[in-house]
């Protein structure tokens, strides 16, 4: 059994229907990919998923064993409270707390896990920075480490590459491809950017009027790709 | 110099004020500890429209001759942040409007109900007395003192014993509900040791001044130290030193105990901002 099926979900605020007829499912160590327009409802889809907000109609089955406190979760705006004082090893630390429960402390073998996510984001020497101060693009390196720590097996990703330089976007494609093959995490990422999507994932689920959900392959075949997958490069 | 010296060891040689600086420096170290989360949380209102409600509490006890007009208070003002807690939430942007509702509605209620009913001969002189607090706290009874230390004790445990909950749900609320934190819990909790704390505040500073008490030391704290701990453990000690001065100060000058300890509060943000300022430049 996959290790979150939706079927025929529909979702929007208040009543308002955005999208409906959403069925998919992700397998372990699937990659899978979300794209589609602005105002699509990608991230109303992500919000669903994570008992953010609930579905309008439709089902989301978790198979007993993934928890809500075993996903971990990089939100697209990060509702970060601008002078927050605090220092990089407490906001990714803060991914346990969730995990903890009712356990007022962290123990040393999360600390140890902590270090060791830093360490595979490359930002080890920012561990007692503070968060305020550092770039748009180390703050989301940062909070990539935290989605890390709130999880073992499922990632869900919303836009991690906005606003980062090219150079540091591939980077990033890369940790994550490296954490779906290496750690065997399972990814779901919200992208606006078709060409790494169908370069690095498994599965791609196209959010919009009509829904689809298949392989890469599949994807690339369709007219979907012709249309949205072309017009997307040509901008971009 | 050395006047000054023998006059302060005169006064502490009686208990009441031993009592009255210790009751103080623990309502110093509660306010103080919540500061940096409810700033951020953009919870400061609530913590002002409570202290008005705890002022119409005061005022209904007091107008009903309840000897011991603490717990009355403490309950009235638990339940009202709980209800301004969940009326906030429900619809972020009427969350404002509601809290101003209810605080000077409180205030205006109490004001009224003291006015009429009150058979007090010196109205203004109790009503000043709550709103800024005592002239001053030499008179608490034991079972004040008492109280004072077992919510105190009790706020600072809370505090510790969720001092990673609290700093994720503050931080980042979003991330820690998607993540299986159960973030409605934690802002009840909150919300309930805030009111605690502005009724022990209400004793030492009055109501009107309580906010000051709850946000300067955090936001001096947060202009120099970077780390959410290093923030908690700077404006604990601030908070407490300032009140321990300010209390000093009023007890020998005869000034109003709260606003004293108010003013020493805005020194010390002045020179931590200006430290904070200093150091940026410096690192540059
Ligand atoms: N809190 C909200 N209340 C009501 N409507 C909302 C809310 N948040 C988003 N919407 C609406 O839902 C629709 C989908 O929004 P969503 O944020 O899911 O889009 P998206 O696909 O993530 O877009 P983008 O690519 O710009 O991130 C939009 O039309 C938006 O206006
Ligand atoms: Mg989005």
């Amino acid at each position: 059994m996959a290790l979150l099926t939706c079927t025929d979900l529909s979702l929007g605020y208040e009543g308002r229907i955005i999208v409906q007829g959403l069925c998919f499912e992700v397998n372990s160590g699937d990659y899978l990919s979300i794209v589609g327009e602005n105002g699509s409802g990608k991230s109303t889809l992500m919000r669903t998923v994570l008992g953010l907000q609930p579905p309008l109609s439709g089902k989301i089955e978790t198979r007993d064993g993934l928890k809500l406190t075993e996903i971990g979760y990089l939100p697209q705006q990060t509702a970060v409270q601008k002078d927050f004082p605090a220092s990089v090893t407490e906001v990714v630390m803060s991914g346990f707390c969730g995990r903890a429960g009712l356990r007022p402390f962290y123990n040393a073998a999360e600390k140890a896990e902590a270090a060791s996510n830093l360490e595979k984001l490359g930002i080890s020497n920012l561990a007692k920075r503070c968060y305020r101060e550092l770039s748009g693009g180390q703050q989301q390196r940062v909070l990539l480490a935290r989605a890390l720590c709130a999880t073992k097996k499922m990632i869900l990703l919303d836009e991690p590459v906005s606003g980062l330089d090219p150079l540091v976007t591939n980077e990033m494609y890369e940790i994550i491809k490296d954490l779906n093959t290496h750690s065997e995490i399972t990814v779901i990422m919200v992208s606006h950017d078709i060409d790494a999507a169908v370069k690095y994932s498994s599965h791609i689920l196209h959010v919009g009027r009509d829904c689809f959900f298949g392989t890469r392959d599949e994807y690339l075949g369709s007219d979907r790709f012709a249309l949205f997958g072309k017009g997307g490069s040509d901008n971009g | 110099m050395a006047e000054l010296f023998e006059r302060i060891t005169e006064y502490l040689s009686y208990p009441f004020v031993i009592y009255a600086l210790i009751v103080g420096a623990l309502v110093a170290l509660c306010s103080s500890l919540l500061g940096v989360t409810l700033v951020l949380k953009r919870f400061s209102f609530i913590g002002d429209g409570l202290s008005h409600v705890a002022f119409g509490a005061m005022a209904v006890a007091s107008v009903l001759n309840i000897k011991n007009e603490m717990p009355v208070v403490l309950a009235f003002t638990i339940i009202s942040a709980i209800l301004l807690l969940r009326t906030g939430q429900r619809a972020r942007t009427k969350g404002d409007a509601s809290v101003a509702m209810i605080s000077v509605g409180a205030l205006a209620l109490g004001y009224l109900i003291l006015n009429i009913f009150s058979s007090s001969g010196n109205l203004s002189g109790d009503v000043c007395t709550t709103l800024f607090g005592s002239t001053s706290i030499l008179t608490l009874t034991d079972t004040e003192v008492w109280l004072s230390c077992i919510l105190a004790l009790l706020v600072v445990g809370i505090f510790v014993f969720f001092y990673n909950k609290i700093f994720s749900v503050t931080f980042d609320e979003t991330f820690a509900r998607a993540t299986g934190t159960k973030a409605g819990i934690y802002n009840l909790i909150i919300a309930t040791v805030v009111a605690v704390v502005i009724v022990l505040a209400m004793n030492l500073v009055g109501s009107l001044l309580i906010s000051a008490l709850i946000v300067f030391p955090a936001l001096s704290a947060a202009r120099v130290f970077k780390s959410f701990k290093a923030v908690t453990v700077c404006s604990v000690i601030l908070s407490v030193s300032c009140a321990l001065a300010g209390m000093l100060t009023s007890i020998l000058t005869g000034w109003p105990v709260g606003s004293t300890i108010v003013a020493v509060d805005i020194v010390f943000y002045g020179i931590f901002t200006i430290a904070g300022f200093m150091g940026r430049l410096s690192a540059k």
